[in-house]
């Protein structure tokens, strides 16, 4: 592929105190394309994001956005680079409603005061665009259900148009009926152009929207898969680490590891 | 390799998640029940329940004695709100943060005792003093707030401490007299003695303030309209105004039968427009929802969460300031007893009465208003039918109870409504 991708991440590490908790890791997103990242429990999945949203950085490594080389020390330097992250535990007001929630800390102004009808078509132009339908933006979050909350949480990281953006577990405890409301979210983002990040412990959400698949096993890489072309027994073993075993390699002897 | 793992996308796309698949709503064009049984659903009840219990209230004292609705009275209820009004005022900013302070009671006393000593034993020109003590309420919030937001300690600690500590210091500024007596044709003495007779100035004060309140809400309709998104439908605006223009004018007319519109009550309103700006127009005030929603959530779009809290324990000392040297201009002296009593839970259950909520994130600065003319209400009638005080303290107890009833419950049903 000619063009860069939009986040490159070259050897990075990081350590905390003697443990390593990300050892040479490399990962490529390119816009329009969902990476799955998975791992173990401890395998340094949110670690690297906290890595790429600058909420804690690396130690060493290159990240590249866009081809050149970029630092990310702190969270808004990521945002700044169009880079927009939704966390596990979705940091919305309960009381606002939805137009305040997505405007929270953006809020736009009119000679000094808020400019709530600006905000709310906004918000309206926004979920519109996602196809996402809410009873009333005026409602409280806390009276939407979860799905709906998530669907908010990741409606508002777009608000700033960001590039890149990385999902912290979104269908964790969701119903399937909203999960795949999220996901249906997310193939829209993958649409839009969006390069999105997408941690998750459900294979079934990684086969059902990702392309490529990222395996974090105790903070290395363990394995890069296009979706299309890997079975879940690969994964899984590239998780375990059940690839490493003697064993298992002389079962398998036509597949490798790709990095 | 096929993608086993995949819904069969037919089905997960452009299925309409909402309830019934219309379009985003904002505020709904459906009938009163309807919008008043979201609203409960949705924890927004606001100042119904409240309105109802003044009337209630209103309605058993006046058939127990027939000079309760008069004019003299109901003016005389119109000044003494202000004092407790303005510490509540304040209250409902802390509320709002999902904190307490019980701080203010003292700080009120403080102020009074501040002033007088100023004014009357150092000589100090009035409005210097008046001045000086209202930013001694402001600095005692700056510090009471620190100790909050910054070390960490809990504010009903803190504020308690404030309790004990700025009432012992009003005891010894007092000194061994233990009363001052206000200079009573003075500054602070006319804030609650002073009248405009004029019958024009109650009745136009009201003409303004609705059309004010319609100008407003035309305004914002028709930018909604042109923006092309959900107004509130003109009839409701009409009919939110005939209602305010017939309370506004029956209250103006009220007090123009016994001796006009109060200065107090003037300054009281114009804190509470302004204040009620601040909350719900501005950036600032938008911070404070915010911060009683979730700290986290606030903090992680950047926001200084420890300057926003110091800032509005700033602004409960203050108006705790405000309101003492109100309740001192109505007695026209500074005691041992100001600020004591049950002044502080008179204002803390006001705010609550008036549906601002104890869990924080949900309230209004009118929520005062309301909330003290329940209390003043109740305390004036037991007055009038000289029962003793310990009734007004079980009627009162009651009304609270009931109001933090009302708060859970709109709370419990706003969750069990969201987890569907």
């Amino acid at each position: 592929m000619s063009a860069p991708p939009l986040l490159a991440l070259r050897g990075i590490f990081k350590r905390f105190g003697a443990v390593h908790a990300l050892a040479d890791v490399e990962l490529e997103i390119r816009g329009g394309q969902v990476v799955a990242l998975v791992g173990d429990n401890g395998a340094g999945k949110s670690t690297l994001v906290k890595v790429i949203a600058g909420v804690d950085p690396a130690d060493a490594g290159v990240i590249e956005w866009e081809g050149r080389p970029v630092h990310i020390g702190r969270p808004h330097e990521a945002q700044d680079l169009g880079i927009a992250t939704v966390y596990q535990d979705l940091a919305l007001c309960d009381n606002l409603d939805v137009v305040g929630n997505v405007f929270l800390g953006r809020e736009i102004q009119r000679r000094g005061l808020l400019d709530e009808v600006e905000m709310e078509r906004r918000t309206l132009q926004l979920l519109e665009s996602l196809a996402i339908r809410l009873p009333s933006v005026r409602l409280p979050v806390a009276s939407l259900s979860g799905g709906q909350r998530q669907t908010v949480a990741i409606s508002r990281s777009l608000l700033g148009e960001p590039k890149l953006v990385l999902l912290d577990e979104p269908t964790a405890s969701l119903g399937i009926e909203q999960t795949a409301q999220v996901l249906d979210l997310v193939e829209q983002l993958r649409e839009r152009g969006h390069g999105v990040l997408l941690i998750s412990h459900n294979m079934g959400d990684i086969k059902a929207v990702a392309d490529w698949i990222a395996v974090l096993r105790l903070g290395r890489n363990n394995g890069f898969f296009d979706v299309t072309t890997t079975s879940h027994e690969q994964i899984i073993a590239s998780i375990t680490g059940a690839s490493d075993n003697a064993v298992t390699r002389r079962a398998t002897p036509g597949w490798e590891v790709e990095t | 390799m096929s993608r086993p793992w995949t819904l069969p996308l037919p089905l997960r796309r452009n299925r309409p998640a909402g309830a019934d698949g219309r379009p985003p709503r904002g505020h709904g064009g459906q009938n009163p029940w309807q919008v008043l049984k979201r609203r409960f659903h949705s924890g927004e009840l606001g100042s119904v329940p409240v309105v109802l219990g003044l009337l209630v209230v209103w309605i058993i004292f006046e058939s127990l004695n027939s000079n309760f609705l008069s004019p003299r009275n109901l003016s005389s209820l119109s000044v003494d709100i202000v004092g407790i009004g303005m510490i509540s005022t304040g209250v409902v900013f802390v509320l709002l943060l999902g904190e307490i302070d019980l701080s203010v009671g003292s700080v009120s006393g403080l102020a009074a005792a501040a002033f007088a000593v100023l004014n009357i034993n150092q000589g100090m020109p009035e409005g210097f003093a008046l001045l000086l003590a209202v930013l001694g309420g402001t600095l005692i919030g700056a510090v009471q707030g620190f100790f909050f937001a910054k070390v960490g300690v809990p504010a009903f600690v803190v504020t308690l401490a404030g309790l004990l500590g700025w009432y012992g210091l009003m005891l010894y500024i007092l000194g061994a007299s233990g009363t001052i007596n206000i200079d009573d044709k003075g500054l602070v003495a006319q804030l609650t003695g002073f009248y405009f007779t004029h019958v024009a100035a109650a009745y136009g004060l009201a003409v303004l303030g609705t059309a004010g309140y319609f100008l407003a809400s035309y305004l914002d309709v028709r930018r909604r309209r042109a923006a092309g998104v959900p107004a509130r439908p003109m009839g409701e605006i009409a009919l939110r105004t005939g209602v305010l223009a017939a309370v506004s004018l029956a209250a103006a007319a009220v007090l123009n039968q016994f001796q006009g519109l109060p200065l107090a009550l003037l300054i009281f309103l114009v804190f509470l427009v302004g204040l009620d700006h601040v909350l719900r127009r501005t950036r600032y005030g938008r911070m404070i929802f915010a911060l009683g929603g979730s700290v986290e959530a606030a903090r992680r779009t950047g926001l200084n969460v420890a300057l926003v809290q110091i800032s509005v324990f700033m602004i409960s000392g203050t108006m705790a300031a405000i309101g003492g040297l109100f309740l001192a201009s109505r007695v026209t002296s500074a005691t041992q007893t100001s600020g004591s009593g049950n002044l502080l839970m008179d204002a803390i259950a006001a705010a609550v009465i008036g549906g601002t909520s104890m869990f924080g994130g949900r309230g209004r600065t009118w929520s005062a208003l309301l909330g003290v003319l329940v209390i003043q209400s109740i305390a004036s009638g037991v007055a009038l039918m000289g029962i003793q005080t310990a009734v007004q303290f079980m009627i009162t107890g009651g009304v609270l109870l009931l109001a933090v009833v009302i708060d859970s419950l709109s709370r419990r049903a706003q969750r069990s409504h969201g987890r569907v």
